[in-house]
């Protein structure tokens, strides 16, 4: 934590003479997939421009989770390189998919920094070079207005909403992508951890979540939803970024990567010019926030010619350690890369960073939680069922397939 | 025709059969048998741009050793079919024993999420194969007593829900029902209640998927029965008339018992196809208030990081078996029919 707090102010005060990366013309076939956001597009349109004589292929799809596992495993597997998060370098660990890069780090990294290097055992699986998280985007007119200062925790953004709800100027002022599946799985995860809690019994594979934090965690969630749109369990990140955008909502928990489309200038230039950006909120009382901390690198495929992967690393370690690339961009992520200069759209990941927040868990079981939450914690927020029940639902939910995948 | 010359005929078919649909579901059904080994787990430090912790990772050279031995996992018999996440066995026993009226029971049962799955797969084949064979044979009986000259046009308007590929269809009306779209805000209007949404309540989401799934289903029974009228014989029609038979006598004992198989034919399909009603749920974004077992097995496969194989399979199993035991009646019927015919 405190090595991007460190990389963060290094770059504020160190160099600004600007300098491509290294490129070594790199030959072979180079054949990536990633996920679909503005700053990926970027990283790997600058990757592109190092990919000397070998056939350069690229797939963006939102679907990237769902392809990744099934393409990695085939040999040769279809893609050289997959970039991934912290959630999902996991399946690609579980299955032996990836490889480590030491050799080709210490080859041709150069200007890559250490803290940009994801090491596992002691060896580098994956190079790291943008930080994400959730964080509260305000309306500083409509809080303004109403005399609302800017909320710190869960509690005051719902005491927030209901006033505003009250003043009659929205109906439904608070948003967060609490989609029905992964998107709400994330929220519940995030709220946890912001009330302190772990999800497995230490050193175990044992479920721990049916107890007073779950509970507490629950009882935010469904008071968040009361004040949101009533088809929440619909909304993703994309629809609450269109909510936001029509101007019915002035409170939202929403990724950082998102702020550039948000703030840009499509759209009604009064909202734009009153969305504001602040940390995470915590919540219960705690004091590190109710978000996860993301970082997405790249990895390289295990199934795939060694000298691809020593084109596709060339060519992905360019982007890595672009400082042009960094301060053409920097609108768009919050860079790891050395070069990095912070603006006012990084406040949110600088702030969480601040203040705590811990990583999302990169447990190898963890996917099969955050699958059981997604789907059994439903019922509670449609008011169907209890707390304690639902609780109950994904633990054993999460029981049955943890035994079929061999980890209880 | 002679037995050798259908055998010769029938050969590429059968063949493409075998390798196309019974060989994989030959694999499915022994994959479902099948569990992963147990993860064998180590302790290792992860460094991240965030700081460096002690965490557990899954030790792949153990593990290889024991997925070299025995490449399909750990023999689990029908272990996987029983668990929490299908038939549920040990659970149902426990609610039976714990839960003091019925309605408590059957609300413990369908809460878990095989039987939740096929109890909305269920009520959506109850509503709507009969809702689509009438509704087709309406439209059928409608279009076949107009002029000739609008019914070409006429024709092509009613199999356009068809025509639309499902995804579609159900993302636009999913995007006209949103709260903020046509059909949501105007129902929250007329109701005057601004928390209204048809995506949030289950009820209401099921009853828009039923009528979705009536709407797009309808066409395909259209057709079959318009062609169906075509061939209806006009002699004891006619004679029908000069007997004084009203329009709703004559459908009722001359076109219907002509056009018998037909229905046969279309319900089957009907009730096949809305077994596997998956692509509304989709479309809908309904995950959260409707589940059917096309999803759960999509669900496994693709929702979480870590595919679940072994449960996918089994769901499968469980699919192929429950269209068997739906289409056993119609089916044996038929078979039936069939002899009595001979």
């Amino acid at each position: 934590m405190r090595k991007i707090l460190l990389t963060l102010l290094f770059v504020l005060f160190g160099t600004t003479a600007y300098a491509d990366g290294h490129c070594s013309k790199p030959s072979g076939s180079i054949n990536i997939l990633a996920n679909d956001f503005p700053a990926l597009r970027t990283f790997v349109e600058t990757a592109k421009g190092c990919k000397g004589s070998a056939d350069f292929k690229v797939t963006h799809s939102s679907e990237h989770n769902k392809i990744a596992v099934p393409a990695l495993t085939a040999n040769p597997s279809e893609f050289s390189a997959r970039i991934a998060a912290n959630s999902s370098i996991v399946p690609l660990m579980n299955q032996d998919l990836i490889r480590p890069m030491d050799d080709l780090v210490k080859k041709y990294g150069k200007g890559i920094q250490d803290s940009q290097l994801i090491t596992i055992d002691g060896k580098v699986m994956a190079v790291a070079f943008m930080a994400n998280t959730q964080h509260l985007y305000y309306r500083e007119d409509v809080l303004k207005e109403l005399g609302i200062p800017v909320p710190k925790t869960y509690e005051e953004v719902v005491a927030a909403s209901e006033k505003i709800r009250a003043s009659g100027k929205m109906q439904h002022p608070y948003a967060a992508a609490y989609k029905a599946g992964w998107n709400l799985a994330e929220e519940f995860v995030n709220m946890f951890i912001g009330h302190g809690g772990e999800f497995f019994k230490a050193g175990t594979a044992e479920p721990n979540i049916n107890n007073a934090k779950g509970v507490a965690t629950l009882n935010m969630l469904k008071k968040l939803a009361s004040l949101s749109n009533p088809d929440y369990l619909t909304h993703d990140s994309e629809a609450i970024k269109v909510e936001w955008e029509s101007g019915k909502v002035a409170l939202m928990t929403l990724w950082a990567s998102r702020s550039g489309t948000l703030l840009d200038d499509e759209g009604d230039a009064k909202i734009t010019a009153a969305t504001k950006l602040t940390g995470p909120a915590t919540v219960g009382g705690g004091n590190i926030p109710a978000a996860t901390l993301w970082w997405d690198g790249f990895t390289l495929a295990k199934n795939r010619s060694d000298s691809d992967a020593e084109a596709t690393f060339i060519a992905l370690a360019h982007a890595a350690s672009n400082k042009k690339m960094v301060a053409d961009a920097a609108d768009q992520a919050v860079w790891l890369v050395e070069g990095f200069v912070p603006g006012p759209k990084s406040i949110g990941v600088i702030e969480a960073v601040k203040m705590g927040a811990k990583p999302y868990p990169m447990l190898p079981q963890m996917g099969l939680m955050h699958g059981a939450l997604g789907s059994e914690i439903v019922e509670f927020l449609q008011g169907k069922e209890s707390a304690e029940q639902a609780l109950k639902d994904v633990e054993a939910a999460y029981i049955s397939k943890a035994k079929e995948q061999g980890f209880l | 025709m002679p037995n050798k010359t259908f055998f010769w005929f029938f050969l590429p078919t059968g063949l493409a059969m075998i390798l196309f649909i019974g060989l994989p579901i030959i694999s499915t059904g022994i994959q479902s048998f099948y569990a992963q080994h147990d993860q064998v787990v180590k302790e290792v430090k992860k460094c991240d741009p965030f700081g460096c912790t002690v965490s557990i990772v899954v030790d792949q050279e153990a593990t290889s050793i024991l997925r070299d031995e025995k490449p399909l996992g750990k023999f689990n018999g029908f272990g996987t079919y029983i668990d929490r996440n299908h038939l549920a066995i040990e659970q149902i026993s426990d609610f039976w024993k714990e839960t003091d009226t019925f309605g408590e029971f059957i609300n413990q049962v369908t809460n878990l999420p095989f039987y939740k799955a096929l109890l909305f797969t269920l009520t959506y084949c109850l509503f709507v194969t009969p809702n689509v064979l009438l509704l087709g044979f309406i439209i059928a009986l409608s279009l076949n007593a107009i002029s000739r000259k609008i019914r070409g046009p006429l024709i092509f308007g009613t199999i356009l829900p068809m025509i639309v590929t499902p995804l579609v269809g159900s993302l636009v009306l999913f995007w006209m029902i949103d709260a903020e779209g046509i059909i949501g805000a105007n129902l929250q209007l007329m109701m005057e209640d601004p928390y209204l949404s048809l995506k949030s309540s289950r009820t209401l989401t099921w009853i828009t998927i039923i009528i979705y799934g009536i709407w797009h289903h309808s066409p395909f029974a259209f057709v079959v029965f318009y062609a169906a009228l075509q061939t209806v014989p006009q002699e004891p029609v006619e004679a029908a008339i000069i007997d004084g038979a009203s329009r709703y006598q004559r459908i009722r004992h001359i076109v219907l018992p002509h056009i018998y198989p037909v229905v046969t034919f279309v319900a089957l399909i009907s009730l096949m196809d809305n077994f596997r009603v998956f692509e509304p749920i989709i479309g809908f974004s309904a995950e959260g208030s409707a589940q059917s077992l096309s999803w759960l097995i999509y669900d496994n496969l693709v929702n979480e990081e870590v595919i679940l194989f072994g449960s996918a399979a089994a769901t499968s199993m469980m699919t192929i078996i429950g269209i068997a035991i739906l289409l056993a009646p119609v089916l044996i019927r038929t078979w039936k029919e069939f002899r009595t015919a001979r």
